[in-house]
């Protein structure tokens, strides 16, 4: 039997450890897996590598891993805080304690996809001209000069979806999906929060995400009405 | 003769009248997103956001509001009928594949050339932010910027060459102004329309390069919005 439900946050983030690589799914407040980020400080993982197309959202709900100095490295389209002053994260930056990978939100999604698609890399004229791809392998196509992206996979992803059955097949409200329908194929371990796990199986026309995609799902109430 | 500057709704009405029936259309965050209150009526004009959804209605009021449903600037959004919801990846695939007919973005620097500079003011202490913009400037067919002519020490953001780095090279159609409408062509900036009281001259000393006067350059109008 199929069945990819679990009951604690604890068994939802087992394996998680040293050295390790998170992609974040969510996007303007909507898919985000802020249950699962405020347990990460709780776990034993350090020295991370995060993927999130902001740091911001990980910074508000995981402040203690960048206080704690325990993300070493970013993957973002968005390492930029609210505001005047300095965020953490970005004090982070300046003193060099952690290391970014500044991507245009395009390539940052397509390296994702690539990752879970078993691409390895592929060729964009995004970012061209600018000092973003410096040092990365140009190829003109058609004449039109394209720098070589390669693809981006982790060891977790953590997202959040409305609905989900024990197969792991996952429905999204609104704009939930984003960067986790690409995220979900990205990673080797997959955990997605849930508003509902739903008895029985979704029916076909609901499933955006298949199952296969995803490994452990929990059911756990919108943290943003906490 | 004096003139009056036009307010961000102003330019955000100006740059909508551009857009024609069936455009499917990017607005990017800040002065660009007013467009959507200004779409001429009778025209059908699709908005796209990257976070997933093409067909934004307008912005949600407070009995519609819906924490799941946003657009890329995380304003809580409607949907139009026949609006679609995607992936990220299929979003640039939509952007970078050649499907969207203008981007309209704010910028802080245009080149005679088309050049845009838009995502980093060297802000000290402050991290980067590209979001969509590269992918937008390189992928949608036309790309026009709302900006105000000059930064607010009165310095110019039309210039030969831009200062700070760039988004995209010669990647600019067309640049709405407080105080003109701009056309980027092969040989640089040509006015197609300036406001009334500002003298060519005047125009000319708040401006960082070169500029033509279109042969029929007219009078930028517009409504008190």
């Amino acid at each position: 039997m199929i069945d990819k439900r679990v009951a604690s946050i604890d068994e939802a983030l087992a394996g998680l450890g040293d050295g390790m690589t998170i992609m974040f799914g969510g996007f303007g407040g909507a898919g985000v897996p802020i249950n699962l980020m405020r347990a990460l400080p709780g776990t034993p993982a350090n020295n991370l590598t995060i993927i999130s197309n902001s740091v911001r959202f990980l910074e508000d709900y995981a402040h203690a891993l960048f206080v704690e100095k325990r993300v070493k490295h970013a993957v973002a389209s968005a390492a930029r805080s609210r505001g005047a002053a300095s965020g953490i994260s970005e004090l982070q930056l300046a003193d060099g304690t952690m290391t970014l990978d500044i991507a245009p939100q395009g390539s940052f999604a397509e390296r994702i996809r690539a990752g879970g698609a078993g691409i390895p890399a592929f060729y964009t004229p995004t970012g061209v001209g600018t000092p973003v791809v410096e040092g990365k392998e140009h190829r003109e196509f058609n004449g039109r000069m394209c720098v070589l992206e390669t693809a981006l996979t982790a060891d977790f992803t953590l997202m959040r979806a409305d609905k989900a059955d024990r197969y792991g097949n996952l429905y999204f409200r609104g704009t939930q999906g984003n960067f986790g329908r690409d995220m979900a194929a990205a990673a080797k371990c997959t955990v997605v929060e849930v508003r509902e796990i739903v008895d029985g199986l979704l029916p076909q026309p609901e499933i955006h995400v298949p199952g296969v995609f995803v490994k452990r799902i929990i059911q756990l109430p919108d943290a943003r009405d906490a | 003769m004096s003139y009056k500057a036009l307010s961000r709704n102003q330019i955000a009405w100006r740059a909508a009248q551009d857009l024609e029936d069936g455009m499917v259309v990017n607005l990017g965050l800040g002065m660009p997103v007013l467009c959507a209150n200004y779409r001429p009526e009778g025209r059908e004009v699709l908005l796209q956001s990257e976070n997933g959804v093409l067909g934004v209605g307008p912005v949600a009021t407070p009995e519609q509001e819906d924490r799941d449903l946003t657009d890329a600037g995380s304003q809580l959004i409607t949907l139009i009928p026949g609006a679609s919801i995607f992936s990220s990846s299929d979003s640039f695939a939509m952007i970078r594949g050649g499907h969207i007919d203008v981007t309209l973005l704010g910028g802080f620097e245009v080149a005679a050339n088309g050049d845009l500079a838009n995502w980093d003011a060297d802000m000290p202490g402050k991290g980067p932010l590209i979001g969509g913009a590269m992918d937008l400037a390189v992928g949608a067919k036309e790309v026009r910027i709302m900006m105000q002519h000059n930064t607010r020490d009165g310095s110019p953001r039309l210039l030969e060459k831009c200062n700070y780095k760039l988004t995209a090279p010669a990647c600019v159609t067309r640049v709405y102004t407080d105080l003109a409408v701009v056309d980027v062509t092969a040989d640089g900036f040509v006015v197609r329309e300036i406001l009334d009281g500002l003298s060519r001259e005047e125009l000319q000393a708040k401006t960082g390069a070169k500029l033509s006067f279109a042969p029929d350059c007219v009078v930028l109008k517009t409504p008190a919005v």
